[in-house]
């Protein structure tokens, strides 16, 4: 088995989340890293092992969240919507919020979306990664319908590895419990 | 004279300057049925330790639910070798068995005695020496506890394994997670990776080398494997949806996983030199968590093509499925006991979701724990206990409970969440 050295300072590892970050925002990413900036770790190792070890820190950081890039006029302001317990269906009170969505992405078909499908707490973690993302296939099928281009949108689920609310209630479970429509 | 092997040491020296917050131990529930034994503080010929080694013993011998032993002050004599250890003296504190040792300086290392005595069996029934350096005092306890767990239960000791597992601080869009290794104790943790998003499901390689595990630094989820002596990790899957729940075969050179890519998660299993895909899966449900069967000849999964989460049993030769779960509306995330004749999973009843024991010769299901939030069950590979993530207030913490969940404690951290433990293989 061989692997691919990768990134284990710092800096290597956020010159490699620049460019994941620019190519998230423009599509798909391709291919996977190859490790081509790898750069030595500092010798953690000692003792009496008498092997050099590296530390094995590695950063990752993903710049550019939710609509913090592209913050062009027009694109309409509430970017989420809330699911039923265990549903994924879209809620009538939200179709309108779609709607709008839905022009926007139509008058501008350069504009892209990522849907980000999550779940509440409940559950195992693997499984609600299932569920986020049907939640989110749903406002992507939604928008197809409203003739919205299927190249203008990805589909990521976070499960519920990113709660919108912290707490075990039934509120917070309601509103950890979206899709975000990021741009 | 006895050395501690390579690989252990190694492991111990690994990032020996990067120690992250450890975690506590809090015994929750102790069994009735635990063995008395008098564990004596190791002679230390008047030497500082760093380390309480009798007392690292006394805390493993413990936690396992298995042994009681004797608090430090009602023992009626101390000890230090076989001969000086008369059998009537602790038949009458009700002591089943006696250890004794030694611990001397040698330079810069230690040699480390022990004995272990049978009270009623009037006999020795351990006695060894070891080396190590101040480094490895721990390690050398974790050895001592090893050698007596079996010579007592007949099961091999799993002290000297050590888990992973995922942290998460901060809230909303500040949240820093980040993944660890530590001892099974949850002492010597070391941070591995840290991230701005989410990190998910970490699976040790059969050869306690190397972690497995999803991490969304890209913006989506993908499989990442990282060496953990050398901290060089690589990007295995980089597909369009879900990218997750990757989890070792016990040949080592497969990793099944769950892939969304043609629509929904679907169960696949990548030759990982050749990065081929064989699909196992095909329906339109969520079909996730797969998990190994120790013959490497089957695996199960969580599916919720009957409506409600339940796990599966897909045979490779075959090609067959089978559901083996129908306690309940929810049964998730199992993971196999060494011998292969149960699962552990997260069932959910009327007071929440539990770590449960399913017998797969009787198919009876048993509730472990009467914690309500749990989750990622992993047990150790002696199979005598299960680590899994719970919920104490609004924290995360790790709760361990023994198979016969009879015995349980905690493993809680300072402060943030902790979560997906992921219990090593044998080290050595």
């Amino acid at each position: 088995m061989k692997f691919v050295p990768y990134a284990k300072s710092l800096a290597v590892a956020l010159s490699l989340a620049v460019m994941a970050g620019c190519s998230s925002t423009g599509g798909t990413q391709d291919g996977s890293f190859d490790g081509s900036g790898a750069a030595g770790g500092a010798g953690m190792g000692g003792g009496t092992s008498g092997q050099g070890v590296s530390s094995g820190q590695v950063s990752g950081s993903q710049l550019g969240g939710e609509g913090s890039s592209q913050q062009q006029a027009g694109i309409p302001d509430v970017r989420t919507i809330y699911f039923g317990f265990d549903q994924d269906t879209i809620r009538p009170e939200f179709e309108s919020v779609l709607n709008a969505h839905a022009q926007y992405l139509r008058r501008h078909p350069d504009a892209h979306v990522v849907l980000q499908g999550h779940a509440d707490e409940r559950g195992t973690r693997e499984y609600n990664l299932g569920l986020g993302e049907r939640r989110a296939q749903a406002v992507e099928q939604y928008l197809s319908v409203q003739g919205v281009s299927p190249s203008q949108i990805d589909v990521v689920s976070y499960g519920e590895e990113r709660p919108a609310v912290e707490g075990h209630s039934k509120q917070s479970y309601a509103k950890n419990r979206r899709v975000v429509v990021a741009y | 004279m006895k050395r501690l092997t390579p690989l252990l040491f190694g492991w111990l020296l690994l990032f020996s300057s990067l120690a992250s917050a450890d975690l506590t131990i809090q015994i929750t529930k102790g069994s009735d049925q635990a063995i008395p034994i008098a564990i004596v503080p190791f002679a230390t010929d008047g030497a500082q330790l760093p380390e309480d080694l009798s007392g690292i013993v006394e805390s493993d011998l413990s936690r396992s639910g298995q042994f009681a032993p004797l608090p430090r002050d009602t023992l009626v004599a101390t000890p230090h070798s076989a001969d000086e250890v008369y059998f009537r003296d602790w038949r009458s504190v009700d002591s089943n068995y006696v250890l004794v040792g030694q611990v001397t300086p040698q330079g810069d290392q230690y040699r480390i005695r022990f004995e272990l005595m049978d009270v009623y069996g009037e006999k020795r029934m351990l006695g060894e020496t070891l080396t190590v350096s101040a480094g490895q005092l721990r390690a050398g306890a974790h050895y001592v506890s090893d050698k007596v767990y079996e010579a007592i239960t007949g099961t091999r000791g799993a002290f000297s394994t050590r888990i992973a597992y995922v942290t998460a601080q901060g809230a909303g869009d500040k949240r820093q997670f980040a993944l660890h290794v530590a001892d099974a104790d949850g002492h010597n943790s070391h941070q591995i990776l840290s991230s701005d998003d989410p990190i998910m499901s970490p699976s040790w390689s059969p050869d306690g080398g190397k972690l497995a595990y999803v991490s969304f630094e890209t913006g989506n989820s993908a499989i990442y494997v990282q060496n953990l002596a050398t901290g060089q990790r690589v990007q295995l899957t980089d597909f369009k949806g879900i990218n997750g729940a990757p989890v070792w075969s016990p040949d080592g050179r497969r990793l099944a996983m769950s892939l969304s890519k043609d629509g929904q998660p679907e169960i696949y299993i990548m030759d990982i030199a050749t990065r081929k895909l064989t699909r196992i899966t095909r329906n339109g449900a969520i079909d996730t968590e797969p998990a190994w069967a120790p013959d490497g000849r089957s695996l199960i999964f969580t599916s919720d093509r009957s409506g409600g989460p339940q796990l599966y049993r897909h045979d490779l030769n075959s090609d067959r499925t089978q559901r083996v779960t129908f306690t309940g509306d929810y049964n998730s995330r199992g993971r196999f006991a060494p011998d292969g004749k149960s699962l552990f999973l997260i069932h959910r009843d009327s007071r929440g979701f539990h770590v449960a024991k399913q017998n797969l010769e009787t198919d009876r299901l048993t509730v472990l724990t009467d914690t309500q939030w749990d989750e990622s069950p992993s047990v150790a590979p002696n199979g005598a206990m299960v680590i899994f993530a719970t919920q104490r207030g609004n924290q995360g913490i790790l709760g361990v409970v023994s198979a016969d969940g009879k015995a349980s404690y905690r493993l809680p951290s300072a402060q943030g969440d902790v979560r997906e433990p992921a219990w090593s293989p044998f080290l050595n």
